[in-house]
């Protein structure tokens, strides 16, 4: 991990064998995904009192029990029933899992919900936010006890594919790093401006040397011809 | 292999998972320019069938294809794109079924009272804690009532008075106004709260739990030993002898659990302290569903049975001695055979 200490990728391994990399979440994303739930909750807690205020005594025990649900339960029943995801979360695309990358389940919801009530303190998450800042995972004391991670969950991105192209044969022999950079330029194409697809490859030529100079056309035809077309 | 080859060899296997997993269905983007709706649901029926049934190979092969695709160094894109399938496949198939009906019964036939029997060392360090304070501020006020002020304000007291003079004829926390219905909402509502705040503050190095179970100690005792001296004892009395078992038993459990939990920090023994917590943390909690249920219990016991003013108080005092037997009963005896098992 020395390498990568700067990285928010958090490596679990799987039974298969395979290493998968998940994006942890932030104090940012977290705390703002937070106040969105804490106004949901609002109208959660509005609601209930619309709907319970005409039934009386009654309605009033009634409410009183639903304020207890929403306040200890909220995050729960969205967590183990909505794959990870309070709408907040939602809304920030971030889950929260087991830390070995599977769904969370009730035990470990209900611990991290319940130990929120000490991540809060001293006063708005203080605790919480200072065990975040002291692990690499960013778990407040919930997640810690809970043994679960707040990550993103990714976006799906369209399925990008180098434009074919005429193969063209590099001039002198590709170490791998060069290779894999020139195939990522190529899919990254269509998502940059033909200026700025220049003025990158314009970084290869060191030297004023007209015949050996390095175009996006070229380029492209380079990463064609690594992929295995012809 | 070249990357392309690859590629074509396996593209369509890839957008079916990719279908099936219904990650396009998600996306912001694909939601507006698909089909209707209608028929959106019939496929995403088709593919909860589907998955069932070749997804176990299905997975793997797809992580074959993923270690394939990073050792042979193909292009970051296509590894990601593995990647995320491989991230949404494995929380699909690591994902846990919980049987709620059974492993309801379980725990509540067996499990539970087998999770406290196995802590009955944080149980007496809490019940010593908690009913220590109890029975010494009890006596204490019998000779020194004055002392009641240093706990409970004297408004407090006041209120207190008007709610257990044995001239009214509905007793009670708050009783002059709400239904019974009203009054189980607000117990459940505030002692089960009190409850998970002292299992949770017990996080603190164990301090919040002892703090929470010295503090309630005291103001119960307080209320008590007050009320009895002043006389009001005949009133007081058989109002918390029903609930007493289930409300006084679930304040020293979550007390346990907090302290539980605060201990597992602070002597860890052979782990690493948040191996440690992590244990600890996972066996207290499981005890916290029971816990939670005990102060509904409490709560309904409270609201319906105690607040019953024309019971003489004779039944009340056998009933609640029956549900302290009965509830040591069940703790002491229920899950035996399981728990050899």
């Amino acid at each position: 991990m020395s390498s990568d200490l700067l990285d928010c990728v958090y490596r679990v391994q799987t039974p298969e064998g395979i290493d998968i990399n998940l994006r942890l979440a932030g104090v940012w994303s977290r705390s703002v995904a937070w106040i969105i739930d804490l106004f949901i909750r609002g109208v959660f807690y509005l609601f209930i009192y619309f709907l319970t205020i005409r039934l009386g005594s009654f309605g009033t025990g009634l409410m009183l029990i639903g304020f207890f649900m929403v306040e200890w339960f909220y995050p729960v029943f969205f967590e183990v029933l909505n794959r990870g995801m309070t709408p907040g979360k939602k809304l920030f695309n971030i889950q929260v899992l087991n830390s070995d990358g599977t769904p969370v389940g009730w035990s470990p919801s209900v611990l991290r919900n319940l130990l929120r009530t000490v991540d809060f303190l001293p006063f708005f998450y203080g605790f919480g936010f200072i065990a975040m800042l002291m692990n690499d995972r960013f778990q407040r004391l919930g997640d810690l006890a809970a043994d679960t991670v707040v990550v993103y969950q990714h976006r799906n991105k369209t399925v990008q594919t180098v434009a074919e192209q005429l193969a063209i044969k590099p001039a002198y022999p590709l170490n791998l790093k060069e290779q894999q950079d020139i195939i990522h330029y190529a899919e990254r194409a269509s998502q940059l401006s033909n200026e700025r697809l220049t003025e990158l490859a314009k970084i290869l030529n060191p030297l004023d040397v007209p015949e050996h100079h390095m175009t996006k056309e070229k380029l492209l035809g380079i990463a064609n011809g690594l992929l295995g077309r012809k | 292999m070249k990357q392309t080859e690859f590629e074509k060899q396996h593209h369509l296997f890839w957008q079916e998972l990719e279908e099936k997993l219904s990650l396009n269905l998600k996306s912001p983007a694909n939601r507006e320019n698909s089909q209707p709706p209608k028929e959106k649901r019939q496929r995403r029926i088709l593919q909860d069938v589907d998955l069932g049934e070749h997804f176990p190979e299905h997975y793997r092969l797809l992580c074959h294809h993923l270690s394939l695709a990073r050792s042979r160094h193909y292009s970051p894109l296509l590894v990601e794109r593995l990647e995320q399938l491989v991230i949404a496949s494995h929380q699909l198939f690591y994902q846990r079924k919980t049987h709620f009906l059974e492993s309801f019964l379980i725990y509540f036939t067996a499990d539970f009272a087998s999770a406290v029997r196995e802590h009955w060392r944080w149980i007496i360090i809490s019940g010593v804690l908690f009913f220590g304070t109890f029975f010494s501020m009890l006596i204490t006020l019998q000779y020194y009532p004055d002392m009641v002020y240093t706990v409970i304000s004297g408004e407090q007291i006041a209120n207190m008075e008007s709610m257990y003079d044995p001239s009214q004829d509905k007793i009670g926390r708050g009783r002059d106004s709400g239904s019974d219905f009203e009054m189980f909402g607000f117990y459940i509502f505030n002692n089960t709260g009190i409850g998970l705040k002292t299992f949770a503050s017990g996080l603190l190095f164990g301090v919040g739990a002892v703090f929470t179970l010295l503090f309630n100690g005291l103001t119960i005792g307080g209320v008590a030993g007050y009320l009895s001296y002043i006389g009001y004892g005949s009133t007081f009395w058989p109002f918390v002898s029903g609930h007493s078992a289930l409300e006084l038993t679930a304040i020293v459990l979550s007390g346990a659990a907090g302290l539980k939990l605060g201990f597992s920090i602070l002597s860890p023994g052979r782990k690493t302290r948040l191996r440690s917590l992590r244990d600890s943390a996972a066996e207290a909690v499981f005890m916290m569903y029971g816990v939670a249920a005990m102060f509904v219990g409490a709560a309904f016991v409270e609201a319906y049975w105690s607040s019953m003013a024309d019971i003489p108080s004779l039944l009340k005092y056998i009933v609640g001695m029956v549900n302290w037997i009965l509830l040591i009963a069940y703790f002491v005896f229920a899950g035996r055979q399981r728990a050899v098992r």
